[in-house]
């Protein structure tokens, strides 16, 4: 039976794997809460092997993670500290969640600027990943959006960070995989918002070209982004929906609606998501819109998070987890990188069931490590087969090498230091901003000479 | 979801001790959202502060607090005629203070388990008779208390908190009993662990209970006027078996 006094004031600190959502690797680490701004650095005083901030844990790879080490969970650190409905202007903790976000601005007429596929992810992960959505192309990274936050040191240090206050930790910190300190509070913008309605409307294409002309004439429309069936070869390569919304103008009801939660129950099988059945599905997918042209008043909820509905939806993959592969690769080579990236993962037979792509634009990030540049997204996932996936991963990171391209850390767990360090050659400039006391195994593993 | 703006007639106004307690915050939540009026109290400063500035921004009607440390049950009668002069009156109290304390350290001090009892159940008591007293002469209110339900048997590996929750659960039954006839509430909480940061990413954690449905759940019985409360509900006869294990069995138990 379960300690019935086993509170959150019972016991600080607990031994214990974490899981990043890709649930590899797994490495064991000490779980220290910070439930209060000022428990950062007191709480750390002590400690050796280095510490990492981390929050809801939803990157796929290793940039939270730190083996052996501590990682500093934010998550009960999550209240909001001042809202102005004149400006938009939310501060709240950095543990605070996008849902817990989107729980309080929604009724209210507000949403958030930029919003990733998941809302379980909190505020500070948000911004050290400088996480991106479906708007990139009007909004830019969420990064833009930040309008200051606090920096806490491990020397003890309160740095107010903005474009104007410490403006190099500013930069430093969007995209800066939590290494530069704990962000303790942040500023966000939100917009405002009249429905919780999205007119949305899905085209299917096929082929590169089709999708490159949906996403020219889609410039003006809010949110795109495409679903592409990697499975199939010849007539059907690269065909896909193309997904389109705007927030509807028309003046609605804010209110939540009842959400039925659907939690995965168990870890599928190893022999589950195969060739054949992600095939299977992804045909399934395409035909699932019937005619070329869909149009629907949607609410937010199925637009922007189709998977959180499904809620530990990683189990899908089984024991071994997941790999996420994501790149970008600039105009200039990114319909010839697409294309020949897409048939070398169609050529391995490794199946890729959530394959997400979609045009960049050209809003700076003020990150200095920001993953979004001009040009073309895509983002594939691949149950993990160790012969197989690692051996087609370096061989997709060397073509997106080759075609100027970089990956995102936060969906990684494979590109060597030699990959990261092509794609990111303001590394080393990065280097001087990070905390001496924070690290994590994706930064051990990527500054490593190779 | 809970935290969505409701619309109450007037707002509600509740005296929060030990606000800055994982479950009292979340419960707060919830009724700032609903624009409650508040008045909390906490021992720190700061976090008392950032308490009030996040129930303030989520919507409450009015938030004053007081730092106050409420072992000291000298204080209690100023303390809590202030809290009521700030809210102009009082619909709810809720009792949310308390220490788990150290065990070990308790099977040799006792001192140490003298500090738990005093907390967990003399200062409570405190708190109460004067809170009921007030209650009675208006015909109105509701006193809620965190209690445990480690109160319901003792246990070795933590029998002098458990038994400060005995003590409490006793005071309160009996409490009920005497002033439900005057249109006064008394209602019991007896939580079970409950999911935290430090959880996060564990697999067994999902066991825990999460802290924000215990808070719903708190809301709930207090407007539904309840008695006492198991929450989750599960441990309500998982509870009731380990109350009706015979002592000769129950003492050979590594619980």
């Amino acid at each position: 039976m379960p300690d019935p006094t086993a509170t959150e004031e019972a016991t600080s600190q607990v031994q214990s794997p974490f899981e990043s959502w890709g649930r590899y690797p797994t490495y064991g680490a000490k779980l220290l809460p910070l439930h209060w701004q000022s428990d950062f650095p007191a709480l750390t005083a002590n400690l050796h092997n280095g510490a990492l901030p981390v929050g809801m844990g939803r990157s796929y790879g290793d940039v939270c993670l730190l083996k052996d080490g501590n990682l500093l969970v934010t998550t009960a650190m999550n209240r909001l500290i001042d809202f102005d409905p004149e400006t938009g202007l939310l501060t709240a903790e950095a543990g605070v969640t996008l849902a817990q976000v989107l729980d309080f601005a929604v009724p209210r007429g507000f949403f958030l600027p930029v919003t990733p596929g998941t809302k379980y992810v909190t505020l500070g992960g948000a911004i050290a990943n400088d996480i991106h959505g479906k708007n990139h192309h009007t909004a830019g990274t969420f990064g833009r959006h930040v309008t200051r936050f606090e920096l806490v040191r491990s020397d003890g240090s309160h740095l107010l960070c903005s474009p104007t206050e410490n403006p190099e930790f500013y930069a430093a910190t969007i995209g800066g995989l939590g290494l530069t300190g704990v962000i303790t509070w942040a500023t966000l913008r939100l917009k405002p918002i009249v429905s919780r309605k999205i007119d949305y409307e899905g085209i299917q294409f096929h082929g590169i070209d089709e999708f490159l002309d949906l996403t020219n004439q889609a410039k003006d429309i809010e949110y795109t982004v495409s679903w592409v069936d990697v499975t199939s070869k010849g007539r059907n390569f690269a065909r896909g929906v193309f997904m389109q919304g705007d927030h509807s103008a028309k003046k609605d009801d804010l209110r939540p609606s009842p959400k039925p939660k659907l939690i995965f129950p168990f870890e599928a099988p190893g022999f589950a998501l195969n060739a054949l059945t992600v095939s299977l599905f992804n045909t399934a997918f395409f035909h699932k819109q019937i005619h070329k042209r869909a149009v629907a008043l949607q609410d937010y909820e199925p637009f922007f998070y189709p998977l959180d509905k499904v809620l530990r939806w990683n189990r899908m993959y089984g024991k071994r987890g997941l790999l996420q592969f994501q790149y970008v690769i600039p105009w200039e080579h990114a319909k010839e990188g697409t294309v020949a990236i897409l048939r070398e993962v169609a050529k391995s037979g490794l199946a890729s069931f959530l394959a997400v792509l979609k045009a960049f634009g050209d809003v700076p990030s003020p990150g200095m490590m920001s993953f979004p540049k001009p040009g073309i997204t895509l983002a594939l996932d691949f149950p993990i087969k160790p012969d197989k996936s690692f051996p087609l991963f370096q061989r997709l990171a060397d073509m997106t090498l080759e075609f100027g391209g970089r990956l995102y850390p936060a969906k990684d767990a494979a590109m060597t230091a030699h990959q990261f360090q092509s794609f990111y050659p303001q590394w080393e400039q990065f280097a001087r901003y990070r905390d001496p006391m924070i690290t994590s195994s994706f930064w051990e593993r990527v500054t490593q000479n190779s | 979801m809970s935290t969505t703006p409701q619309s109450t007639s007037t707002p509600r106004k509740i005296l929060v001790l030990g606000a800055t307690s994982g479950i009292a915050e979340a419960t707060c939540r919830i009724w700032a959202s609903q624009g409650a009026s508040l008045f909390l109290v906490a021992r720190n400063a700061e976090k008392l502060a950032a308490v009030a500035a996040d129930l303030k921004t989520r919507g409450a009607s009015y938030v004053d607090t007081a730092v106050a440390d409420l072992d000291d049950t000298d204080q209690h009668p100023s303390l809590l005629a202030h809290a009521v002069n700030s809210l102009t009156g009082m619909d709810i109290a809720y009792l949310a203070h308390g220490v788990l304390g150290d065990q070990t350290e308790a099977e040799r001090d006792f001192n140490t388990a003298a500090q738990i009892l005093h907390t967990n159940f003399m200062a409570p008591v405190s708190l109460l008779t004067w809170l009921a007293n007030f209650c009675v002469q208006r015909h109105a209110g509701t006193l809620a208390v965190l209690s445990s339900v480690a109160g319901d048997r003792g246990r070795k590996s933590n029998y002098v908190y458990g038994s400060s929750k005995a003590g409490l659960s006793a005071f309160l039954d009996g409490l009920r009993n005497r002033i439900d006839r005057e249109g006064v509430t008394v209602l019991t909480i007896k939580p079970g662990p409950t999911k935290t940061a430090m959880t996060a990413g564990m697999p067994k954690s999902e066991k825990f209970a999460d802290v924000d449905s215990v808070a719903e759940s708190i809301v709930s019985a207090i407007d539904k006027r309840r008695d006492i409360l198991y929450v989750p509900f599960q441990w309500q006869p998982i509870m009731f078996i380990i109350r009706n294990i015979p002592e000769r069995i129950f003492k050979k138990l590594n619980l």
